[in-house]
């Protein structure tokens, strides 16, 4: 599905990526994880196209993604602060990036599913953070693509949408759906979470399942284990 | 790019700031056409409001609409689209509702002094014209100025300077340096002074179809003595068109390669 060689991304003085090498097969849930500031969002940002690297290659679905916006028709993306133009209306909205995709998408169910009903004609300056962000689960969700990536899903949502959040989840890894997560929330990486990516200074630190790093680590938990591997690089 | 400039474009209209703007021109042609009475008067006082309020008002409403849709374009940026279409879209639309407020705030005021009888109504046109030019340069100069800053403090402090130089202080240079060198011959330089700086460009513009270069002293006889009314005005409108040219093509080249 995804396919990343040496890449390098400089901001000013500051390293992010060094050399990220990276293949994801299709289908499964990978957490990416690591410290704040460790590329997370870069790497996330330079698959979609939005950073562009300084060196190295990338490649989603088998096609180069340089000169070649059209490989995001493939990617849905839930970015991480659910910002959107105040003065339109959360049912304006939803069309407008459909008219914009012009792919096949369901929203209907989604919008169910997450109890927008009575926001709809709401303008989206009026919302809260929370129901902004199932704004933005709705309008990642609608679309049927292969690879989904999600920046922090779970900010902001209640427990009862968080569990929704979740089955949703484990109902497209049925699919085969391939689906890229960044969390903090390490109860959730466990609920979820095929395998886990690492990052620590700009390169995969650690990849594989959840058990394999409870195993190199010693630890019982994953949250115990995440951080056991960040200290033991820093100590 | 149309959509995206379609719903920038719808955005904007619903935004407050785009009826402060229109009921503001509203109100200034009526006030004029009520002291002045008179329409080519009031197209020429009208004249030096524009050309310093349009770009001042362009350049603020640019930078602003830049960075509140900041989140908005990261969105789009997501989305299987070009990224110079998302922001020539973008831009089109601010451009777009600018002009249009600038053209109906002051064209109805305008009809209903019967300006469609009066012999003023191609110096009026051409005034609109100038004014559409000006909206068109600053926003892409804010928006230029807006992509390449990504603390707003600066990104506003810089627009506004940019503005403040090309109204007020080009002006005082231009005129300090005539005064300076006086004892040499100045014509060619004052010529590529004005031809420089939008701002001038237009006022001469207008000076030159309303035939009253008097007013504008040196620059307008030796801009009238080198081209000839008819000359001097398709130069301007040349040079106005690659003053509008140039930032939209720096705006495109750099979107394609900037992070975000």
């Amino acid at each position: 599905m995804i396919q990343i060689k040496n890449l390098h991304k400089r901001f000013g003085k500051n390293q992010v990526l060094e050399g990220l090498a990276l293949d994801l097969k299709p289908g499964g849930i990978y957490a990416v994880l690591g410290p704040n500031g460790s590329g997370k969002t870069t790497l996330i940002k330079c698959i979609l196209g939005m950073v562009l690297p300084d060196r190295g290659t990338i490649s989603v679905g088998g096609a180069d993604i340089r000169r070649n916006p059209g490989y995001r028709e493939a990617i849905s993306y839930l970015p991480q602060i659910a910002s959107f133009p105040g003065n339109l209306r959360v049912g304006e909205l939803i069309d407008m990036i459909l008219d914009l995709r012009k792919q096949t998408a369901d929203p209907a169910p989604l919008i169910g599913m997450f109890r927008l009903e009575p926001h709809l004609d709401k303008r989206l300056s009026a919302l809260s953070g929370g129901t902004l962000q199932k704004v933005n689960l709705v309008l990642t969700f609608m679309f049927d693509t292969p690879l989904y990536i999600l920046d922090e899903p779970t900010t902001g949502l209640d427990p009862a949408s968080l569990i929704r959040l979740k089955e949703r989840i484990h109902s497209m890894r049925e699919q085969g759906k391939t689906l890229l997560v960044t969390t903090h929330i390490m109860q959730f990486v466990e609920e979820v979470a095929d395998q886990v990516i690492y990052l620590l200074e700009g390169k995969i630190y650690f990849r594989g399942t959840l058990d394999a790093l409870k195993n190199k680590t010693g630890q019982q938990d994953v949250e115990h284990a995440i951080a056991a591997i960040a200290m033991k690089d820093h100590v | 790019m149309f959509k995206i400039l379609k719903y920038s474009f719808y955005d904007l209209m619903r935004s407050r700031w785009s009826y402060v703007y229109f009921i503001f021109y509203l109100a200034l042609g009526f006030m004029l056409l009520f002291l002045n009475n008179d329409l080519s008067k009031a197209v020429i006082t009208l004249m030096n409001v524009i050309i310093v309020l349009v770009p001042l008002i362009a350049t603020i409403f640019g930078v602003m609409y830049f960075y509140n849709s900041r989140e908005f374009t990261q969105l789009l940026l997501a989305q299987p689209l070009k990224r110079t279409q998302i922001f020539l879209g973008q831009y089109f639309g601010v451009a777009g509702s600018l002009c249009l407020s600038l053209v109906l705030g002051l064209g109805i005021p305008f009809v209903f002094y019967g300006l469609f009888k009066s012999s003023a109504i191609w110096d009026f046109g051409l005034l609109l014209v100038t004014g559409g030019f000006l909206t068109l340069i600053f926003t892409a100069l804010s928006f230029n100025i807006a992509l390449s800053n990504a603390n707003k403090i600066k990104g506003f402090g810089y627009a506004v300077l940019l503005w403040l130089f090309l109204a007020v202080i080009y002006d005082g240079l231009f005129l300090l340096s005539l005064i300076l060198f006086e004892a040499y011959p100045l014509d060619n330089f004052s010529l590529a002074g004005t031809l420089l700086n939008p701002i001038d460009l237009s006022r001469t513009l207008i000076l030159l179809k309303l035939d009253i270069s008097a007013l504008l002293g040196y620059t307008g006889a030796v801009f009238k003595q080198f081209f000839g009314t008819e000359a001097g005005l398709l130069i301007s409108l040349g040079v106005l068109l690659l003053w509008t040219g140039l930032p939209i093509w720096w705006l495109t080249r750099q979107a394609r390669r900037k992070d975000f």
